[in-house]
């Protein structure tokens, strides 16, 4: 096997981290009810001059019902020997229910495309061998993309799916013939890198397992996040700035069990003139964890949207250098970069406003739970 | 033995000014200025002049002023006169030749070929004047991962002993003996007022700073001097001296004149006998050895305080550290080459050991590559200048660095390297009362408190220019820093980019 530089992909230029900013967009019905994607296209779009036609994304939960129990590969391909190569190792280590190419629409002008396929897979138990069976995704997810020559995994949740490559987010929608699609839950990312990698792989979201990231900003302590995450095993292959946030919520939420509220807290804490007035139990658990995962925190300006099965947040950094809108409306949630966006598909809300810096907005299945001070009563209860 | 050494200074007297008051005699600690009772006329005896500026700063009329003495030899890249000169002084005391301070050699300086970064366009710089900047560190050993309830968000996991320090610097270890009573005062009232610490060094602590002990790091030395366990219970932070960058692998000797009555009490030795410090501690001939002192201390103080290990930066600084991290140490201090010392030999201090610089990176890459960079603290010494030095080494990958001779200069050192004659016109580095008493611990602490603040407005400065608002976004993030004029292999070992690249 070839081992592949990534970096050259990614980032041709070997630049610290590749920088861009962006326009980002997430809508949830926290009832579980399916949508299309035609409102958040249209919201995405709405926010055209945030990108640069160099990149833009989508994520969809509840997207494959019918095959919710399956890890949803999604996968990219330069050539053909790479999908041979792929798809050997796939068939090598898991039960393959379904492979299929994913349906594009040829009449839409996008450059660079990519041979685009989609596995729904279960691990064999004998390559298992005792290990849980997310360890082992991701263990084949980074196998597939810095060895196989061509082969890259944008996609790998069950039930859920990434659809992304190097347009404007409207195009993105048209050639995935994301109108099609249903789920509960969308998140959506326009981009504007500062260089021109036109390399598909390198747009947002960024996924791994069911996680998925879209990020606006500049992690200025990117330096250290990626050295710390490099100490617990995550090869930051991609040199992304949103690469590192979503392996360090990987670390925090699935290998040290930390709950939602404690890992933000990481990534955005409080500051220790704020944690001086907190009572003392309170104090002991921010002072322990700016302590230990110091190394974590994202500094800079950054806006993301952090989703995974069943639950949505927003969150900026602690000085809230870039924009966040959150907004409620019955059941639906939504964040977005400006507050335009969402106006445009629901004219009518419950409530927008605008997060504190550092300030998580949570939104989550069975009735919004949106953790933010004095929004508590503004959400409605659900199911 | 007639000498063949040849005066160092010149000391001019502007005869116009010069109002014949006698402050320089009385100034003078070197006794070069003297009334010649003959001609009724201050004088001076050059041979005698180290260069210290003390008569200069002092005199009120400003009379005097001190230059080098422009006597040439003849051209010679090979023997310079320096070279000579120590080869003169050796043939006429025949021993070895004994300095302060830390290494006047060229050694590379690294922080000066090292560079920081700042936000352009695509991200914003912060300004501290406006936006809130944190240098808070907290030194001390720190878990893999922490264990949070969910829903109740109880902390489950009991953290070891965690120091907090407001500025990322140190008062590096200056034990009492070397330095008067009146630098420790200083010192100590300059840590608490400033949120940080001072270090006893090996000396012991007098009982009257017991007071400050919150913000003293309490040293066990190999001559064990002033160790008992009020001592150790007093301090905040425990470190044992296993070296020192301006003289690794030796011991240190504090001649009995300066072991007055209450130096001699508070090291628990007789008045007036030499203080010698073994040259390794003989209860640590090995690592495990080492693991038994951490042990020890922690024990004696009921596991309630970090224990530090301070070493000089030599060859296989790296895998050192990573045995003392394994050994139980919270703290690693590294002493590089360009370290001070109030007595080493000139040999020792001008060739032995290596560049702090590049021992932080050596350190912090193979702590990361081990997995255990968590489980330490590092602090820095030897050879920190300015505010941007201490930000470079915490890019380089220090939670904090220790000062010892900018502090110093700070109370009035003027680094004429006449530590070791114990007759430091300036005060500092001498027990002879009649000099102690020139440093006066009220304005001491004041100035070591301008100092600090001084730099660490500088720190958030820089902080805020390259867009972080937290030091532990720089801490290790070498991202921050690019070479100029390094080598390819100084780069890698540094972990930095070329500027440019």
């Amino acid at each position: 096997m070839i081992d592949r530089d990534m970096n050259k992909l990614n980032n041709p230029y070997n630049d610290d981290k590749v920088i861009s900013a962006c326009s980002l967009f997430g809508m949830m019905d926290v009832s579980g009810k399916v949508f299309s994607g035609k409102d958040i296209i249209r919201a995405i779009a709405n926010m055209h001059v945030r990108s640069n036609g160099l990149g833009g994304g989508f994520a969809v939960y509840g997207l494959y019902p019918r095959y919710a129990d399956y890890y949803a590969f999604h996968l990219m391909y330069m050539n053909k020997q790479a999908r041979t190569e792929t798809e050997d190792l796939l068939k090598e280590n898991f039960h393959m229910v379904l492979a299929e190419e994913i349906p594009v629409n040829p009449c839409i002008a996008v450059s660079n495309a990519p041979g685009l396929w989609r596995y729904f897979l279960e691990p064999e138990a004998a390559s298992l061998n005792g290990r849980p069976a997310d360890d082992f995704v991701i263990e084949k997810v980074m196998q597939i993309n810095t060895c196989i020559e061509g082969a890259f995994v944008f996609s790998s949740g069950k039930n859920m799916g990434v659809f992304k490559g190097a347009a404007y987010p409207e195009d993105i929608a048209s050639y995935f013939r994301l109108e099609e699609y249903a789920g509960y839950l969308w998140t959506a990312h326009g981009r504007f890198p500062t260089n021109t990698p036109g390399w598909w792989g390198g747009a947002h979201p960024f996924n791994i397992l069911d996680w998925t990231v879209v990020h606006n900003g500049e992690i200025s302590s990117y330096g250290i996040n990626r050295r710390y995450l490099e100490m617990f095993g995550y090869a930051c292959t991609l040199q992304t700035d949103t690469e590192v946030i979503a392996y360090a919520v990987d670390l925090l939420m699935r290998r040290h069990k930390l709950p939602l509220e404690a890992a933000v807290s990481v990534l955005a804490p409080a500051f220790w003139e704020e944690i001086e007035r907190m009572p003392a139990a309170k104090q002991e658990l921010h002072r322990a964890l700016r302590t230990v995962y110091g190394s974590l925190l994202l500094n800079g300006p950054f806006t993301v949207i952090i989703a995974r099965q069943g639950e949505m947040m927003g969150l900026t950094d602690r000085i809230r250098l870039r924009p966040l809108t959150a907004a409620t409306r019955g059941d639906m949630f939504f964040l977005s970069s400006e507050e335009s966006a969402i106006r445009l598909v629901c004219p009518e809300l419950d409530r927008a406003w605008i997060p504190m810096g550092g300030e998580p907005v949570i939104a989550r299945l069975g009735g919004t739970k949106v953790v933010a001070e004095g929004a508590v009563a503004a959400a409605k209860g659900a199911c | 033995m007639k000498t063949y050494l040849p005066n160092r200074f010149i000391v001019e007297r502007d005869p116009a000014r010069c109002i014949q008051c006698e402050v320089c005699v009385n100034q003078c600690s070197f006794d070069v200025n003297y009334r010649d009772a003959d001609e009724d006329e201050v004088r001076s005896r050059e041979e005698n002049c180290v260069g210290c500026h003390r008569c200069v700063l002092f005199c009120p009329t400003r009379a005097l002023n001190i230059r080098r003495t422009p006597l040439d030899y003849r051209e010679n890249a090979n023997w310079r006169p320096e070279i000579i000169e120590d080869i003169i002084r050796q043939a006429e005391s025949g021993g070895i030749l004994l300095t302060g301070m830390g290494t006047d050699k060229a050694h590379p300086i690294y922080w000066d070929r090292l560079v920081l970064n700042a936000s352009q366009v695509t991200n914003p710089s912060i300004d501290p004047l406006r936006e809130p900047m944190e240098l808070r560190t907290y030194l001390g050993r720190k878990p893999d991962s922490l264990t949070v309830e969910p829903g109740s968000l109880a902390l489950k996991t009991k953290l070891a002993p965690q120091v907090a320090i407001e500025v990322p610097i140190l008062f590096s270890a200056l034990s009492y003996g070397a330095v008067s009573i009146n630098v420790h005062k200083s010192l100590a009232r300059a840590a608490t007022e400033m949120g940080t610490l001072f270090n006893t060094g090996e000396g012991g602590l007098h009982r009257k700073l017991y007071k400050y002990g919150a913000n003293t790091i309490c040293q066990v030395a190999s001559g064990r001097f002033g160790v008992h366990p009020d001592y150790l219970n007093v301090g905040r932070i425990l470190e044992i001296k296993i070296g020192q960058g301006a003289k690794p692998g030796i011991g240190g000797h504090l001649p009995g004149e300066k072991v007055s009555a209450e130096v001699a009490a508070t090291r628990m030795i007789p008045k007036g006998t030499d203080a010698l410090s073994p040259a390794p501690q003989h209860d640590i001939y090995s690592i495990e050895d080492l693991a038994q002192l951490i042990s020890a201390l922690k024990e004696a103080t009921n596991y309630t305080k970090p224990v530090s290990v301070k070493i000089a930066a030599v060859h296989n600084a790296a895998a050192i550290a990573s045995g003392i991290a394994r050994a139980g140490a919270d703290i690693i201090a590294l002493d590089g080459i360009r370290g001070a010392t109030g007595a080493a030999p000139k040999i020792i201090r001008d060739n032995v050991g290596i560049p702090i610089e590049l021992a932080i990176a050596a350190v912090d890459t193979r702590l990361r590559q081990e997995g255990i960079r968590n489980q330490v603290s590092l602090i820095a010494a030897g050879g920190i200048r300015n505010s941007g030095d201490v930000i470079k080494a915490i890019a380089l990958g220090a939670d904090a660095v220790y000062i010892g001779t900018a502090a110093l200069v700070a109370l009035g050192c003027t680094v004429c390297q006449q530590c070791h004659t114990g007759k430091c016109a300036w005060g500092i580095c001498t027990s002879d009362l009649r000099l102690t008493k020139r440093i006066n611990p009220d304005i001491g602490a004041q100035r070591l408190v301008n100092l600090l603040r001084g730099w660490s407005l500088e720190i958030k400065e820089m902080l805020g220019g390259m867009g972080v608002n937290a030091l532990e976004s720089l801490r290790g993030n070498r991202l921050h820093l690019r070479g100029v004029g390094l080598t390819d292999t100084e780069l890698e070992i540094l972990g930095v980019k070329m500027a440019g690249a």
